[in-house]
Order: C-alpha cells, then sequence, then structure tokens
C-alpha cells in the first residue's frame, strides 16, 4: 500500500452533548428502570380496579395463587383478583409490548416512518374474521376457532395477500408493500362495515367493543400463546439488530456489508404481521402504541436495534398497563374505551417529545 | 484483489439496460466507468453490488463468482459507496461507520477495540472525526457522502466500487476524495461524470453506451475529441492543462462554440 492520505478535516466545533438523550451505559439503567417500572405498574394494576378491596387480600390471594398454599380467600374475591384483575393487567403488558416490537420491525421494513402495525391490513382483516364469527353463525367459522381464531386466520391470510402482491421474484418492494397493505385494509374495513349490518344489535354491542380494542375479559388460557410469540419473534428480532440498522440506511448499504437483504426482509414481515395477527385477535385494535412508541424510544436512544428493540418492548407493556389502569379507574365503575387513553396520554406526550428534539438542534442539513 | 466482468447483461423490468459488458480491473487498478446519463452505469454497478442478478455472463472476483458467494463472504471482498445514501433520522456518525464491520460480527456481539479503531481510522481518513458524536440529519450532504465513504473503509475490503462518489461535493472535496481512494491501496470500479477527473485518476476507463461498452482502455488512449463528440455530444480539447501540464480535457457545448449561431442569437434578440 503506498502513503494513505486522508481528506482534510471540516473543523467545526466539537458537539458538547452526546447524540442521543440516553446512550451507552445509560440504555441499561434506563432498561433496568423500565423493568422496575413495569413490575410496579403491574402490583398497582392488580391492586385497583373498579371495585375497591383491600391491598392484604388481594396480594393474599396472589400469593396463595403463585405458591400454591396459604388460606383460600373468599372465593369471590378470589375470582376477581386471580381470573380477572391479573390477567388483564399481564395481557395488557402483553399487547403492549408485541404491538411496539410489531411496530419497530415493520418500519424497519418498509422504512416509512408512518408505518405501525396495522400498515400491511393485518388489523382490519383481523376485525372482519372476527365479526364474520356472529355473523355466519357459531357452527361454521366459530366451532373450530372462535372469534379470538377466525381473527387471527383473517389477520395472516390478509399478510399472505399484501405479501404475495407487492413481491417481485421473491423480492419485496417498500412502496408497493406501503399501499397493497393500505388497500387491503382499506377493503377489509369495507367488508366488515357490510358484515355488521346484518348484524343485530346484541351482537354488535359485543363486536363494537372488540373493534375499539380492549384488554377486559382477558383470562389466563389468552396469555400464553401471545407470550410464545412475543418472546420468539423478540429473541429473532435481536440477533437481527444489527442488520436492521444497515437496512434502514437502504437495500444497497445493507448488501453492500453483507445483509442477506431479501430473506432479512420475509422475516421481518413474517414477524410482525405474526405479532400483529396474536394481539390484534385478543385484544382488538388498539392504535397508537405500534406506531408512537418505537418513534418516542428513538428520539430517547437513538435507532440503533440494538437499543431500540428491549426499549421498545418494555416501553410498549409499561405504557398499555398503565393506560389500562387509567381507563379502568377514570370513571369508576365505568370502563372507558383504552383506546381513548392511549392517544389522550400519548399524543401529548409525543408532541412534547418532538418539540425538545428539534430545540436540540435534531434537525438541520 | 482482481475483478472481472464476462459478458453481463442486466435487464430491469424485462427490459435490457446492460448488454455483454466485459471489463477487468487487476489488483490495485482504478477503473472508471464513464458514459451519458440513462447509459446503464449504476444498472451495471448494480450488479456487482448484488442488488441485481445479472441475466446473462458472470461476474468473479479472483476467479470466485460474486453471485455464488454467501453476503458476509462478498463482504468480505467489496465495499461499497452507493449513489443515494440516505440520512436516516436517530443514527450518529460513528454509528454508521459502524454499521460497515457488520461482516467481522457475529450477532450480539459487542463492538471489540478492534472494531472501534477501524471506525475511528475510517472518520479520520475522510477528515470528519470531529463529528463522530454528530447525528446523520446535522450533517450536510457532502458530510454525509465522506461518513458514507468511511463506512465502506471500515469495511477493509479490498475492492472497492463507487457510484459517482463526488456527486455533492464541492470542487476542492472532490479531488481529495479521489486523491484519498487513490491512495488506498485498492481495486476500484467507480462510476464518473466528469471526463477529464476520469482522465487524471483512473488507469482504464470503460465507457457505455445505451448498456454496451464503446470503449475501453487507458484514458488518453479512449477519450480522443473525435470520440468524446460522438458518445457524448460535446466538443472537446485535449491539451496540456494549464496548471500540472498533464493531459487535460475540456469540453464544450457545440451550440455556445458556433460562433455563427451566438451572432445569430444577437442579432435575433436584438
Amino acid at each position: 500500500m503506498t502513503d494513505t492520505l486522508t481528506l482534510p478535516p471540516r473543523t467545526r466545533p466539537a458537539p458538547s452533548r452526546r447524540p442521543h438523550l440516553i446512550s451507552g451505559p445509560a440504555t441499561g439503567l434506563l432498561l433496568a428502570a423500565l423493568v422496575a417500572g413495569l413490575v410496579a405498574a403491574l402490583v398497582v394494576g392488580i391492586s385497583i380496579g373498579s371495585v375497591n378491596l383491600p391491598l392484604a387480600q388481594v396480594w393474599g390471594v396472589v400469593w396463595a395463587h403463585v405458591t400454591g398454599r396459604g388460606a383460600q380467600a373468599d372465593p369471590l374475591l378470589s375470582q376477581v383478583v386471580w381470573e380477572i384483575r391479573t390477567p388483564r393487567a399481564l395481557l395488557a403488558a402483553l399487547a403492549g409490548a408485541g404491538l411496539s416490537v410489531a411496530g419497530v420491525a415493520l418500519q424497519a421494513l418498509v422504512r416509512n416512518p408512518l408505518a405501525d402495525p396495522y400498515v400491511l391490513g393485518v388489523s382490519s382483516a383481523a376485525s372482519l374474521g372476527a365479526v364474520l364469527v356472529p355473523a355466519l353463525g357459531s357452527t361454521a367459522l366459530a366451532g373450530a376457532f372462535g372469534v379470538t381464531g377466525a381473527a387471527f386466520a383473517a389477520a395472516m391470510l390478509s399478510a399472505l395477500l399484501v405479501y404475495l402482491l407487492s413481491q417481485r421474484s421473491g423480492r419485496l418492494l417498500d412502496s408497493w408493500l406501503v399501499l397493497t397493505g393500505v388497500a387491503v385494509g382499506y377493503l377489509c374495513a369495507a367488508a366488515t362495515t357490510f358484515v355488521q349490518l346484518q348484524l343485530n344489535p346484541t351482537e354488535l354491542q359485543g363486536m363494537m367493543f372488540w373493534l375499539m380494542g380492549s384488554v377486559a375479559g382477558a383470562s389466563w388460557p389468552d396469555l400464553g400463546v401471545p407470550a410464545l410469540l412475543i418472546v420468539a419473534c423478540m429473541a429473532w428480532l435481536a440477533l437481527q439488530a444489527r442488520a436492521l440498522n444497515a437496512l434502514m440506511a437502504g437495500e444497497e448499504a445493507a448488501i453492500a456489508i453483507g445483509v442477506p437483504v431479501a430473506a432479512l426482509r420475509i422475516g421481518l414481515l413474517v414477524a410482525g404481521s405474526l405479532l400483529t395477527a396474536t394481539v390484534v385477535s385478543v385484544v382488538g385494535g388498539i392504535g397508537f402504541i405500534g406506531l408512537m412508541i418505537p418513534h418516542m424510544v428513538r428520539f430517547v436512544v437513538g435507532a440503533d436495534h440494538r437499543r431500540v428493540l428491549p426499549v421498545s418492548l418494555l416501553t410498549g407493556a409499561l405504557f398499555l398497563v398503565l393506560v389500562d389502569l387509567a381507563a379502568r379507574t377514570a370513571d369508576r365503575p365505568n370502563e372507558l374505551p383504552v383506546g381513548i387513553f392511549t392517544t389522550g396520554l400519548g399524543v401529548p406526550f409525543f408532541l412534547w417529545l418532538l418539540r425538545r428534539r428539534a430545540k436540540g438542534g435534531g434537525d438541520a442539513a | 484483489m482482481r475483478l472481472d466482468l464476462a459478458g453481463v447483461s442486466a435487464c430491469i423490468d424485462a427490459r435490457p439496460i446492460v448488454e455483454d459488458v466485459t471489463l477487468t480491473a487487476r489488483p490495485g487498478q482504478f477503473v472508471a466507468l464513464i458514459g451519458p446519463n440513462g447509459s446503464g452505469k449504476s444498472t451495471l454497478l448494480r450488479t456487482v453490488y448484488r442488488s441485481l442478478r445479472p441475466s446473462a455472463g458472470v461476474i468473479r472476483l479472483d476467479e470466485q463468482d460474486l453471485w455464488r458467494m454467501r453476503p458476509r463472504q462478498a463482504a468480505r471482498h467489496r465495499a461499497i459507496l452507493p449513489q443515494h445514501g440516505q440520512a436516516v433520522e436517530g443514527f450518529s456518525a460513528a454509528e454508521v461507520v459502524a454499521a460497515g464491520r457488520h461482516r467481522h460480527k457475529r450477532p450480539l456481539e459487542r463492538e471489540t477495540p478492534a472494531d472501534q479503531a477501524a471506525v475511528t481510522t475510517a472518520l479520520e481518513r475522510v477528515g470528519m472525526d470531529w463529528a463522530a458524536d454528530r447525528l446523520m440529519t446535522t450533517l450536510s450532504g457532502g458530510e454525509r457522502q465522506r461518513v458514507l465513504l468511511a463506512r465502506a473503509l471500515a469495511q477493509e475490503a479490498p475492492l472497492l466500487i463507487l457510484d459517482e462518489p463526488t456527486n455533492h461535493l464541492d470542487v476542492g472535496s472532490q479531488l481529495h476524495l479521489l486523491d484519498l481512494i487513490r491512495s488506498l491501496g485498492l481495486t476500484l470500479l467507480a462510476a464518473l461524470h466528469d471526463l477529464d477527473q476520469a482522465a487524471a485518476y483512473a488507469d482504464q476507463v470503460v465507457v457505455l453506451r445505451d448498456g454496451r461498452v464503446a470503449g475501453h482502455g487507458p484514458p488518453l488512449e479512449v477519450l480522443t475529441p473525435a470520440f468524446i463528440e460522438e458518445v457524448f455530444g460535446v466538443r472537446a480539447h485535449v491539451g496540456p492543462h494549464p496548471i500540472t501540464g498533464r493531459p487535460h480535457i475540456a469540453v464544450a457545448s457545440p451550440v455556445t462554440m458556433s460562433d455563427e449561431l451566438i451572432t445569430t442569437g444577437i442579432r435575433e434578440g436584438g
């Protein structure tokens, strides 16, 4: 090698602060704080509900169930705490985590900041699957799957359709993905509206609650599949974190540094739609979280997926547990739809972060 | 690292864009790819990036078929500075350059001191070490281009492919960048727009026209005034550079060169 040159430096004042609000070792502290916050929120979520119960008895019930011993409390109290509040708080955490991670995966897939877990039409398809069950009567679909199963099946079918329509010889085209996803979503929404018109008012009422999204009515069997899928998808995504960083900078740049881009993008589509379909089929269409949590997290820790993925998972979980708590307690004993709070609490916080970042000299060039 | 393209053709949407291109870059050689807009330069480079599979022909790196390699193996052999570098929100310059170390890393493996040293060295090479902790979105177009070059350098591959690397750069930075990449001792394949820069820096030029090789060889043998006029439709003059004394290509539009047209224009305008 000959004597190598360097480009003359462009001297500019050194930056006085780190590029991200939280980076390096502080990320570990942030993760620890989020875990602590999540545990605390779950404790509060189980302690408080639409009826007041003495704290000692509440935790007596939990202790008895967890350890399998201890005095059995009043069966009604036991029912409320162990069969209603506990699975509900846990489901909120799972759904929040799943939607946030799905948002990260799909934003990396379509490289569009407006992408959310519903960008591939998965949520509208799940709603369609769900309304088809009462419409077709319990014999056909519901007998085999139930509402949850039908919603999941419809969601995965729509993801498959979107994939088939937006690939060309196995390669996914990002602009097509967004457009076909939105188109398929509209189609499913229209079909849902049509089916709803055929339903009688009592069937419709249950449906409406589901369409707006809710973690009410959670039971222990609802938790297993989402928990497993979140762990599996998160583990796979964590292994791809470095490749995801490269993919954000463009397909050619990612190929250049050795990322198997075509396979990675198909993996992202599968992981993103599996997560979304699972969550939507259990809790309905809860909006905002999958779009905004990943953005908020990037504002704070930067865009490196090795930080964005775990922080989004925990933030999403924490956020939905708190929001569900607010939805249950703001107007006791009535329950408000959780969607009112996800947006009502989330949007002001998001806008504050956005403004704060702009003031810090985020965008220029 | 020796690069061979043998009879490479490539299609986009079943339309042939590049046909039967054969070229060779011997180890340490700088081969400039030139040609008018739409002549297929970027498409040809995409076949070497492995983002577009050739419809015919074969691309070899030291006798190994590039398209039969695994992605990481290919990344060990060739680094790329693409034409459209996007600035992604939320990444600092150092993080972007660190991505160039991908092929050296296992999943979940942390950055080693060797990685950090490679990142720092690459940023110093391009004169951007001061910006290591700056967000990419706060840098100018030219500064981003330097950071993306640093990412390619951090890859430590013996072959470097560049698609119009001097785009977005001021004239001083253009020459510095060409000096820099030439000094690296790497095999270089670069699409260039400026004929004079190609003549001054490249060992070989390959001229594309309508997707085919219209000429190849040492720059001053290929880029004769008659050839330039035929391919680019401009008047050209090759003479000693007023500063360096080396051969220099000056070009001018045939319209502005025509006294008759200028006079007619003035008369009509007045």
